[in-house]
């Protein structure tokens, strides 16, 4: 991995995660209809910092499910990869909440799109707000995030890595140049 | 991390980690089933032929509803309304469903190895749904799921299977399954029902059925087949049932709190009694649930390779 830039630090994704708790909780009037869902592996642990962030202020616990969007993906149907099944573990109805779906990076589209079929497999909710700690762009289809922390324009062979204490020991957001795999 | 193996046609020689792949995939699985929702989009496009050659009800609807609920095409072809009736060979009416352009097939057949010479007309992945007395891998593998669901491990536990061993493909996967996550494995029964070579695997062959409620922690069950002619291999039904049926009195002499297993159907009276069968150690219906999320991962992990 040849890092190119240091994007975000610890101090800076502390503050982000206090900002993206209180968007959220605007837009959403308060948050007694909301819950949050991460999907998996680095967004349940934001979706974990900012669930805490919003029951903190606002002081009754959150709903907190976490996602995994595997069996929804589509280039396992197209043979690319076999990605390692976790179970989705959302122990709460959905039924008309509104869910703040939350991923580390948003790229094509197609994991958000994934996780919407998963989400509508699961019950009917009230509506979906996606929230990203960093939006690198390159759609492939017509998503936008409703909350995000750092919009960060790439080229094509770069990536970005998104490194959290939880799973990697650091807190750091890194724009590295592209390995040919995802 | 794919599967070593191409096919799942039994779990002699199927490594460690193969296992523990497919028991920790069927975990994701397993949440699926409890969803009202109850399917994912993962096999679609795919097709999958079942092919059973032998009569089976809940292998082959646990089979189906598997795939079903991983969105592939499912074929159901039964032996007796097929050509097989006509005369036709077993080479040449699965290779004339292979032109049909199918993706996996799931075989059941009362001969030992026609799974592995499937492999061997056709391309597509072949699973062992059953084949004689030889393997029965899927089985086995919902077995260990639920041992390890129930008790927390595989590792080092004590597992006793009961009944007719030498007849029985459910027990030759189990041991070899067990085996090889670490289980110490024993079998009991009538010394008509053990095979003589068993004890060079490193099983522990009992043939009082104290001793064997003794060692174990779970007692995986096998029924009489009466329908292969089981029966021959002890004076009667009744002194089997005496000998080797499980019944609460026998259960609480050795005061014992085992796991009870069965592959079922269950001769109810004969190797389990009705109060066991449906009492609190039972986890019988556990098995059946479970053997969809674990076919769900082997078709998973199969039908997804690259």
């Amino acid at each position: 991995m040849q890092i190119k830039a240091k994007l975000i630090d610890h101090e800076n994704l502390t503050r982000t995660i206090t900002r993206l708790a209180h968007e959220i909780i605007e837009r959403n009037y308060g948050a007694k209809n909301i819950a949050i869902v991460g999907i998996q592996t680095r967004g349940e642990f934001l979706a974990r910092r900012i669930c805490n962030k919003i029951s903190e202020m606002e002081g009754f616990e959150i709903p907190f499910g976490v996602l995994n969007i595997t069996l929804y993906r589509d280039d396992v149907r197209v043979k690319m990869t076999q990605p390692e099944v976790k179970a989705t573990n959302i122990l709460f109805d959905i039924t008309d909440k509104d869910i703040i779906l939350v991923d580390d990076v948003l790229y094509t589209g197609r994991t958000a799109r994934s996780a919407m079929d998963a989400l509508t497999d699961l019950g009917r909710y009230a509506s979906i707000q996606y929230v990203v700690l960093v939006d690198r762009g390159h759609r492939e289809l017509p998503i936008k995030a409703d909350f995000v922390g750092k919009n960060i324009p790439t080229s094509i062979n770069e990536e970005v890595k998104v490194k959290l204490v939880e799973v990697d020991g650091e807190d750091a957001v890194y724009l590295v140049e592209s390995t040919g795999h995802d | 991390m794919p599967l070593e193996s191409r096919h799942l046609l039994g779990l002699e020689g199927v490594p460690k980690k193969d296992i523990e792949l497919i028991l920790e995939t069927a975990v994701g699985f397993r949440e699926i089933i409890d969803r009202p929702i109850k399917k994912v989009p993962t096999l679609q496009g795919k097709t999958v032929v079942n092919l059973f050659f032998e009569s089976s009800t809940r292998t082959r609807i646990s089979f189906e509803l598997a795939e079903k609920r991983l969105s592939a095409d499912v074929l159901n072809f039964t032996a007796s309304t097929s050509s097989l009736t006509k005369g036709e060979t077993l080479k040449d009416t699965v290779r004339n469903i292979e032109a049909m352009k199918i993706d996996m097939v799931v075989m059941r057949h009362t001969a030992a190895g026609s799974p592995h010479y499937l492999t061997q007309l056709i391309d597509s992945y072949v699973i062992n749904a059953g084949d004689g007395s030889h393997e029965h891998p899927t089985q086995a593998l919902l077995d260990m799921y639920t041992i390890k669901e129930q008790m927390g491990k595989l590792d080092r536990l004590n597992v006793c299977i009961i009944g007719d061993i030498s007849h029985s493909r459910v027990a030759m996967s189990n041991i070899f399954g067990l085996l090889t996550v670490g289980a110490n494995v024993a079998v009991c029964g009538p010394a008509t029902m053990i095979p003589r070579d068993l004890k060079k695997l490193g099983v522990t062959v009992f043939h009082n059925l104290d001793d064997a409620i003794q060692f174990s922690d779970v007692l995986n069950i096998l029924r009489i087949q009466l329908e292969r002619g089981a029966a021959s291999n002890f004076p009667s039904l009744r002194e089997y049932s005496r000998l080797y049926g499980i019944s609460k009195e026998k259960l609480l002499r050795n005061k014992k709190d085992v796991l009870i297993m069965h592959p079922g159907p269950i001769n109810r009276g004969v190797e389990l009694a009705s109060d066991i069968a449906d009492g609190s150690s039972s986890v019988i219906l556990q098995q059946v649930t479970n053997g969809v999320a674990v076919r769900m991962a082997v078709l998973y992990l199969i039908g997804t390779r690259n």
